[in-house]
């Protein structure tokens, strides 16, 4: 690397300058306010743990995307996290041990070896929330309001939330008697609704007709409420467990429109994000201007096996950084109110500064030479002197 | 943005053939992009725009939502890895195969073969499922070249006619994948202008000649 190269970061790694750092801290405070007012509790998981209570259970996408390192201590592998929803599930199964239901949130950055696409960041400020301890439709309704309550917060408007159920295909691809190898080329396709690919997979595959005329219709399986209907009369000869994860879905989607009644609904029956550590629903969240989803989630109810302790589990996770991006006031500079006192030895001086910075005024002291003044600190008022009292006045 | 749909097509064949297809779902362009410079291309409809790029960057413009639509080669899909975009149609125009070829004397030999191509994912995957352990040189065109001049042993390209190869003294040997181009559509578009874009893909896969 030459010398005038030092300052480069890594490909995706970025850092926040004041302005943007303000609006990222500012809604941090915002979403976890809010996500208390619902009752979830924060936790702070750790930035790195070793591989083996990273990884259980999550699934090989996962593994790719953990940087790894040696423990120096004891000669085990550390990964750094790349997703701290396994984190606080091992939290809710290992260490709180509750039976109640439990909700929790978190924030904290991620590092991916890859990027995955939120806006080419290889270091998203993930956060999220989830509930453990509950297994049916109201604690995915639940945080499916939570994450539409996000984008509230964050200003983020015409958000599109595309739900799926990973039971309708892994309970096809059973019927069907696939093995495992079949049934994650069918899963790799359809993930690409590859259609000409799926027919003549389908037709060299020895299966029944019915069924698999079914997982042909996956990949067709998408659009407004209707598709839910067309399900149904395609799913006639389906396995009770897929004809249960439609009406899951069903139900699902009628109570979270009942409860949010602007939000615009999307269903995608092959959309099977995270299938491998999903075990339910799962949905996205996304934006007409972003090519990408925003934010996703689902419900894994297998995860704390691996930990002691199977709890039903559902939640959502986004990125901080792109939240703020898209938000309406993105380019709105957030105004300066501050106090410039002068440099000034005067002992009444230090009194009226902290009386003043004890109810929240931001005061910004001279330093001795400097010749920038107040407007240069961005100071809308001044200190002044006047019969020996210190007063505001404007700039 | 928000109401535009972009399609984003590779001129030459690919937008010749593509044309009949969009005027299927009643899109006609204002402007032909062998004569025109411009990028984007109005069409008949004010909503709807076609941006003219190189073909192996058509797959990148549609993943991150830059067109919501596009038609790509399915050896630029293969070679790109298809994540994050949606192939819905096999649209049965600029068919090829994607193929090995060597010099016509070539012997398959021992050691570690040396395969000039520009679609370096697809060659190294397709060797692997051989069993063969290969070196893949990256170039961007006139593979043909490659086994010529001793920079490779073979080359993998797509071979339409064959005619290219058999003016230079090579010969195909093995067939990788059939190749047409795709309709492939981003993630996102597909759920935010599901309705619009729905209809176009009905109206042009309608219109496909199956043969």
């Amino acid at each position: 690397m030459s010398t005038n190269e030092r300052w480069l970061l890594p490909q995706g790694i970025d850092e926040s300058l004041p302005a943007e750092a303000a609006r990222l801290e500012s809604l941090r405070r915002k979403l976890l306010d809010m996500y208390a007012s619902w009752g979830y509790q924060l936790v702070m998981p750790p930035f790195i743990e070793y591989l083996e209570s990273l990884l259980t259970g999550t699934g090989h996408d996962l593994d790719l995307q953990t940087f790894k390192l040696i423990d120096q201590l004891t000669g085990r592998s550390m990964g750094v996290r790349a997703d701290m929803t396994p984190q606080v599930a091992r939290i809710d199964a290992h260490r709180l041990k509750k039976d109640v239901p439990n909700r929790l949130c978190y924030i904290g950055t991620v590092l991916h070896t890859r990027s995955d696409g939120f806006g080419g960041s290889r270091s998203p400020l993930q956060v999220g929330a989830e509930i453990y301890g509950h297994a049916g439709v109201e604690s995915d309704v639940e945080v499916l309001c939570l994450m539409l309550e996000t984008f509230n917060t964050a200003g983020i408007k015409d958000v599109f939330v595309d739900i799926g159920h990973v039971g309708i295909f892994r309970g096809l691809a059973k019927q069907a008697g696939l093995d495992e190898e079949s049934e994650a080329r069918l899963f790799e396709m359809l993930q690409r609704k590859a259609i000409p690919e799926i027919e003549q997979f389908l037709a060299e595959l020895a299966i029944d007709k019915d069924v698999g005329g079914m997982l042909r219709a996956l990949a067709d399986l998408h659009g407004n409420a209707d598709v839910l209907k067309r399900a149904e009369q395609v799913f006639v000869k389906a396995d009770p467990l897929v004809k249960d994860a439609l009406q899951y879905l069903v139900t699902t989607a009628n109570q979270l429109q009942r409860r949010m009644k602007d939000v615009r609904l999307h269903f995608d029956l092959a959309e099977l994000r995270g299938y491998h550590f999903h075990t339910g629903i799962v949905f996205a969240a996304f934006v007409a201007e972003q090519g990408q989803e925003i934010a996703r989630g689902g419900r894994y109810d297998d995860i704390g096996k691996v930990f002691g302790r199977a709890r039903p589990a559902t939640g959502f996770s986004t990125d901080l950084k792109s939240l703020v991006n898209l938000s309406a006031g993105v380019n709105q500079v957030i105004s300066s109110s501050a106090i410039f006192a002068p440099g000034n030895n005067d002992d009444s001086l230090h009194k009226a500064i902290a009386e003043l910075r004890a109810k929240g005024e931001q005061i910004i002291e001279e330093l001795p030479g400097q010749t920038a003044g107040a407007a240069e600190m961005n100071c809308d008022r001044v200190f002044v002197q006047r019969d020996g009292q210190w007063l505001v006045e404007k700039a | 943005m928000n109401n535009i749909i972009t399609i984003a097509l590779s001129k030459g064949r690919i937008f010749k053939e593509t044309l009949p297809l969009l005027e299927a779902a009643g899109i006609t362009p204002k402007d032909d992009p062998e004569t025109s410079r411009k990028l984007i291309l109005d069409t008949n409809h004010d909503d709807v725009k076609l941006v003219i790029i190189r073909a192996t960057d058509v797959p990148t413009y549609v993943q991150y939502g830059a067109a919501d639509l596009g038609v790509a080669g399915k050896d630029v899909l293969m070679e790109h890895g298809g994540d994050g975009l949606y192939e819905l149609v096999d649209l049965h125009i600029a068919k090829c195969k994607l193929m090995t070829a060597g010099l016509n004397d070539y012997q398959p030999g021992e050691g570690r073969l040396r395969v000039a191509t520009k679609f370096v994912n697809v060659a190294r995957r397709y060797f692997a499922e051989q069993g063969k352990q290969v070196e893949v040189i990256k170039l961007y065109g006139s593979m043909e070249l490659g086994p010529i001049v001793g920079l490779s042993d073979l080359i993998v390209d797509v071979v339409d006619t064959g005619n290219t190869l058999k003016a230079n003294g090579l010969k195909p040997i093995d067939h990788i994948a059939d190749v047409s181009s795709r309709l492939i559509v981003n993630k996102a578009s597909l759920k935010t202008k599901h309705d619009r874009i729905q209809t176009i893909v009905d109206q042009m896969s309608k219109a496909v000649k199956h043969d």
